[in-house]
């Protein structure tokens, strides 16, 4: 009777503190990422107001919204990187699998090997070759790993990040060497090699060419098996195309949270409808 | 076609003038040359006949005997040098990182201080170390000159490798530090790795720069006319045995100043062709 209680009481309430149900093998908490009332802060401007939304697990969450709406600073916080510049802060919760990452005491660098990142600007190391890029993250936390060992994972991470084939036979290469599109490739697998949870995509094809960029849509998709993909747009065919979920952005305030299908078809907001129909943004 | 600017007279009239600044131009740039093509000429026209084995090789000889070497001034130098390079780079790379990386409150009044010390007269530094060091310790030596010519160092590597490290993007350290990268770590393996070759290059110009430093030995290494047996003890260094030999009456001395003088420039001259190689297309990607 006590397990009954257990069970009814797990399905009920949607996330308590002590963590995702593994056990209660009926419903895995599907929601990899809660933001709870996050508001972010440059200098003390706001620049986000008390979100809130759910991030699926191993789907692909859009993120829209114009210039300057915050859809950047949202990302940045859900691995802590906002931070990372000088007077900025963040205020409310994000939880991580029932652990709160804005909680007291918690290491921003614990949450971002488990949160990793790919930037708008590819960035791989200039002083790293192609496979120290896809390593970097490992070396520089002072992984001791065999040459097998990094054989493999270099393998295997380009190998998700669709480079493998393309740069197999030179891997001591620099990084720098490679085309754009190949440079955004490198850094996606350079944050696969830490096997991340969560892959965070800001902006990653807005330099790209649209050939290189229906690469990187198409890994997208195939990366969501693995991965819970949270991905910043400010091209809405992409966000149509590539999530399932969309959080439509405005000055800062989240104005419309939805399946992307029912965002694009059948808006509920009417900022939502103008903005994706083009009259502004 | 009209250009904006109306018909082909005053086309004509830009095109002149355009040539006239060139020119101006081009004449500032072979008067800023010329005096540095006499002087290269000119030492060496009177150092090289100066120049022979002995002089790399043996020691200076008493007054009036011909002949004798500066072998313990070139050694001097280099032993100064060290000595400058073992306080001033560490401290200088460590402040320029700090200023950059780090910042803070303290890094205005950093900047500051770090650009009054370089604009300050070396003379005054070699007061500073005889107070500290020479008197303290009752004697002139190799420690008192190499701290004097360290501190001399410090805000010259500080600024070069701030500036150099300011040229690391951004997005570098940041994509350090969302692969949950370390601060220290993002910093040591990824922005001074990648500003390196900027770093080596202000450290060795800053070496350059001591390395003609006189002013500050003349009261800390002091000179020795011998071999110094330890870094408690006076080291000649090039530069005073220059200054001595060439306000000495007598004329083999001032030929011998002629070549430590030749022979300074050239360890000048080969660290910055060093710089050079070192740094031979390494600094593109960052700029």
């Amino acid at each position: 009777m006590d397990n009954a209680r257990t069970a009814q009481a797990a399905a009920i309430i949607p996330v308590p503190s002590g963590g995702p149900q593994e056990d209660a093998a009926s419903a895995p908490d599907p929601d990899k990422l809660k933001v709870v009332e996050l508001s972010a802060f440059y200098r003390g401007k706001i620049a986000l107001r008390k979100i809130r939304v759910d991030i699926a697990a191993n789907q692909v969450t859009a993120i829209i919204g114009p210039s300057g709406c915050g859809k950047s600073t949202l990302v940045r916080c859900l691995n802590r990187m906002h931070e990372v510049q000088p007077g900025n802060h963040a205020e409310g919760e994000v939880w991580l699998d029932g652990e709160n990452i804005y909680a007291p005491g918690v290491d921003p660098v614990q949450i971002r090997r488990r949160v990793g990142m790919v930037f708008q600007k590819a960035t791989p190391f200039p002083t790293m070759s192609i496979e120290d890029n896809v390593t970097a993250g490992l070396r520089l936390n002072n992984r001791r790993m065999s040459r097998a060992e990094r054989d493999r994972i270099v393998e295997r991470s380009l190998r998700q990040a669709a480079l493998w084939e393309e740069v197999r036979d030179k891997l001591r290469e620099p990084g720098i060497s490679l085309s754009g599109g190949q440079q955004q490739r490198l850094c996606i697998a350079r944050a696969l090699a830490v096997e991340p949870e969560v892959l965070l995509m800001d902006e990653p094809c807005s330099a790209l060419d649209p050939i290189s960029t229906a690469r990187i849509e198409e890994l997208i998709l195939e990366l969501k098996a693995s991965y819970t993909i949270v991905l910043v747009t400010h091209n809405m065919q992409q966000a149509a195309r590539a999530s399932d979920y969309t959080a439509f952005l405005l000055n800062g305030d989240l104005i419309e949270f939805g399946e992307t299908n029912q965002i694009f078809t059948n808006p509920a907001r009417r900022e939502t409808e103008e903005y994706i129909t083009g009259r502004f943004g | 076609m009209r250009a904006a600017g109306g018909g082909p007279s005053s086309y004509l009239y830009r095109k002149l003038k355009s040539r006239l600044m060139m020119g101006l131009t081009l004449a500032a740039t072979v008067i800023t040359l010329l005096p540095l093509f006499f002087v290269l000429a000119y030492l060496l026209s009177k150092g090289v006949t100066s120049l022979n084995l002995a002089f790399f090789t043996h020691l200076p000889k008493p007054v009036g005997e011909p002949g004798g070497g500066m072998a313990n001034a070139i050694v001097g130098t280099f032993e100064l040098i060290g000595l400058a390079s073992l306080i001033g780079v560490p401290i200088g790379i460590g402040a320029g990182l700090y200023l950059n990386e780090y910042g803070g409150a303290l890094s205005a009044p950093a900047r500051f201080a770090a650009d009054v010390l370089i604009g300050m007269p070396s003379i005054v530094v070699g007061i500073f170390a005889y107070a500290v060091l020479v008197r303290p310790m009752r004697g002139f030596s190799a420690l008192a000159g190499g701290f004097a010519l360290g501190i001399i160092m410090i805000p010259l590597v500080m600024r070069t490798t701030e500036e150099m490290v300011r040229l690391v993007p951004q997005e570098l350290r940041e994509a350090a530090l969302a692969l949950g990268v370390t601060r220290w770590r993002t910093t040591v393996s990824v922005v001074v790795r990648t500003a390196a070759a900027g770093i080596a290059t202000g450290v060795i110009l800053a070496i350059a720069r001591v390395a003609g430093e006189t002013a500050p030995l003349l009261f800390t290494a002091f000179g020795n006319r011998f071999w110094a047996r330890g870094l408690r003890e006076p080291i000649a260094s090039l530069t005073v045995q220059v200054y001595t030999y060439a306000i000495s009456p007598f004329a083999d001395w001032q030929r011998q100043a002629w070549a430590g003088a030749l022979v300074l420039t050239a360890i000048v001259l080969a660290l910055e062709l060093g710089v050079r190689w070192i740094t031979r297309g390494r600094l593109k990607p960052l700029r």
